[in-house]
């Protein structure tokens, strides 16, 4: 039997792509059969934040479901999901312009007084740079170590999106309250991973020195 | 006898590469929609599609404007009973429609005690047949930066409140709505501490633009909507306009009111409707009308300021929001 050449699960991406821009039909879908209800405007606004924040913890699980489960597929579609939530993020943000009627002024005012607003849009912009270097000539460019330090901007603009969901609920902050424990635990294991492999090579130099 | 040459062709086999063909198609299918699934199910919320066709017509309305009537275009019945807010049913705005189903309208008393000089506990039809209903065709604008144009029907609060002769202690008027978890999914939940109290400073209870309402649109209060008997205070934003009262009381003291003890940042007692007051998360001068694309202009108290606004002379209403 001949094995199969180029890269395994090569329908992988292309899935994840399209299941993720499913939601955008479905909302569209929504939108044209008015079933959005009495403030259509408001429920996009809300589904897209949602999804965005949604997509851009999926591609936070990639690397931890690496580190405790040794799987390395997840790592091929981080790419994916990072750039769809960028596009939720985006789109979620152009809802919220037309909502202001892409007034300068009234959106200024918000950004600048409202924490709630400036907030969000920090997190928006901080995906800027990493949308505009997600591809593969990207890394190569830019060194990987530089490139790295660049992509943790992530834990920065997913900590302030979970922060903007807190606060952009009137009272019931349950949803909120799972996203930002979600964001923890992927943080945590994060942490408790470098901790471990750390002291594994303060382990490691030191066996070394006293064989010596 | 025929023997196979060396050099046959193996047996036709399924071609291989068009049964991986077929495994990749499945595996994506599966993924995307497993996916794109999942994602729907976690953030679409689809608003409600057919609500209630209404109940008994109880009004026509037609007749001659009443003095306070706007002459905006009307919110369609289908949004105004199916994009509430009435957390006693749920924090979802098509909650109420959806469940409104469970309250019991009839029997239903109501109950007027305090600083009065006739306390009494009364039937609502009993009530409201005490007063013309009239018809109210007024603005209505939620804390949450949306509007309606509601045509109520009802009877203004000041001849209730002056059938119950208040004393000269009163002072303010407590509203409390009906407690019943059996009835009230949403009390079964801590999101607010039940039940739901309202009050108003008695000139503003007295006002002619205080309405008890029993309809709208010509019809029976639907459950979502605050049946059998709900306040409406049209130049103060929605939450003051508690829903299913069941109790009335004159005070002295100035009561403490649902929304106000949750967050007090953000909810204060008067709820003045007023663009240059901002909620912390959003600016209130302007609104988004339901059933138009735009936003428009906030109106102070609401559009009624002539109306009302001697009731805050000297107030700031900055701090007494």
């Amino acid at each position: 039997m001949s094995r199969r050449s180029g890269p395994p699960l090569p329908w992988l991406v292309p899935a994840v792509t399209v299941g993720g821009l499913l939601p955008a039909a479905v909302l569209l879908l929504d939108a044209t059969t008015g079933t959005l209800g009495a403030n259509p405007v408001q429920r996009a606004l809300h589904q897209t934040g949602l999804l965005a924040l949604t997509l851009l913890i999926l591609s936070l699980t990639c690397t931890p479901l690496r580190l405790l489960f040794r799987w390395t597929w997840p790592a091929r579609i981080r790419k994916a999901l990072g750039l769809l939530a960028f596009g939720y993020a985006a789109l979620h943000f152009l809802i919220y312009l037309f909502d202001h009627a892409f007034a300068p002024g009234v959106v200024l005012a918000d950004v600048l007084e409202r924490p709630f607003i400036t907030v969000g849009l920090t997190a928006l912009l901080l995906l800027v740079p990493l949308a505009w270097t997600s591809g593969r000539d990207d890394v190569r460019r830019l060194g990987f170590a530089r490139w790295q330090r660049l992509h943790r901007l992530v834990y920065v603009a997913v900590s302030l999106a979970a922060l903007h969901y807190w606060w952009g609920v009137k009272q019931d902050r349950t949803a909120p309250l799972v996203a930002a424990l979600v964001v923890a635990a992927l943080f945590a294991v994060r942490l408790v991973w470098r901790k471990r492999s750390a002291a594994r090579r303060r382990v490691g130099s030191a066996s070394r020195l006293s064989g010596d | 006898m025929t023997i196979l040459p060396p050099d046959r062709d193996p047996p036709p086999q399924p071609d291989p590469s068009r049964r991986e063909f077929l495994r990749r198609a499945a595996l994506f299918t599966g993924t995307a929609v497993a996916l794109g699934g999942g994602l729907t199910l976690l953030t679409r919320r689809p608003g409600a599609v057919d609500g209630a066709t209404g109940e008994e017509v109880i009004w026509r309305p037609g007749g001659p404007p009443g003095p306070y009537d706007t002459a905006e275009a009307v919110t369609p019945y289908r949004q105004a009973t199916t994009y509430n807010n009435f957390y006693e049913f749920g924090l979802g705005k098509d909650d109420p429609a959806r469940l409104g189903g469970s309250l019991r309208t009839r029997p239903w008393t109501v109950q007027i005690d305090g600083e009065v000089r006739r306390p009494q506990t009364v039937d609502v039809d009993t009530l409201q047949s005490w007063f013309p209903l009239e018809d109210r065709v007024y603005r209505m604008r939620c804390v949450e930066g949306w509007s309606m144009v509601m045509p109520w029907l009802g009877f203004p609060l000041g001849a209730l409140l002056r059938r119950m002769e208040p004393t000269g202690q009163a002072r303010y008027v407590q509203f409390t709505s009906l407690h019943d978890p059996e009835q009230f999914p949403g009390q079964r939940s801590g999101v607010l501490a039940w039940p739901y109290v309202e009050g108003l400073r008695l000139d503003e209870a007295l006002h002619p633009l205080t309405l008890m309402a029993v309809g709208l649109q010509g019809r029976v209060l639907l459950p979502q909507n605050g049946a059998p008997l709900r306040l409406v205070v049209p130049w103060k934003y929605g939450f003051k306009s508690i829903k299913s009262v069941v109790r009335i009381t004159l005070t002295r003291e100035q009561p403490r009111t649902t929304w106000s003890e949750a967050a007090p940042n953000e909810y204060g007692f008067f709820a003045n409707v007023n663009p240059a007051v901002d909620h912390p998360r959003w600016s209130q001068a302007t609104e988004r009308r339901i059933g138009e694309g735009g936003r428009r202009p906030t109106l102070p108290f609401n559009g009624y300021a002539e109306e009302v606004a001697q009731l805050y002379g000297g107030m700031d209403l900055g701090k007494f929001y």
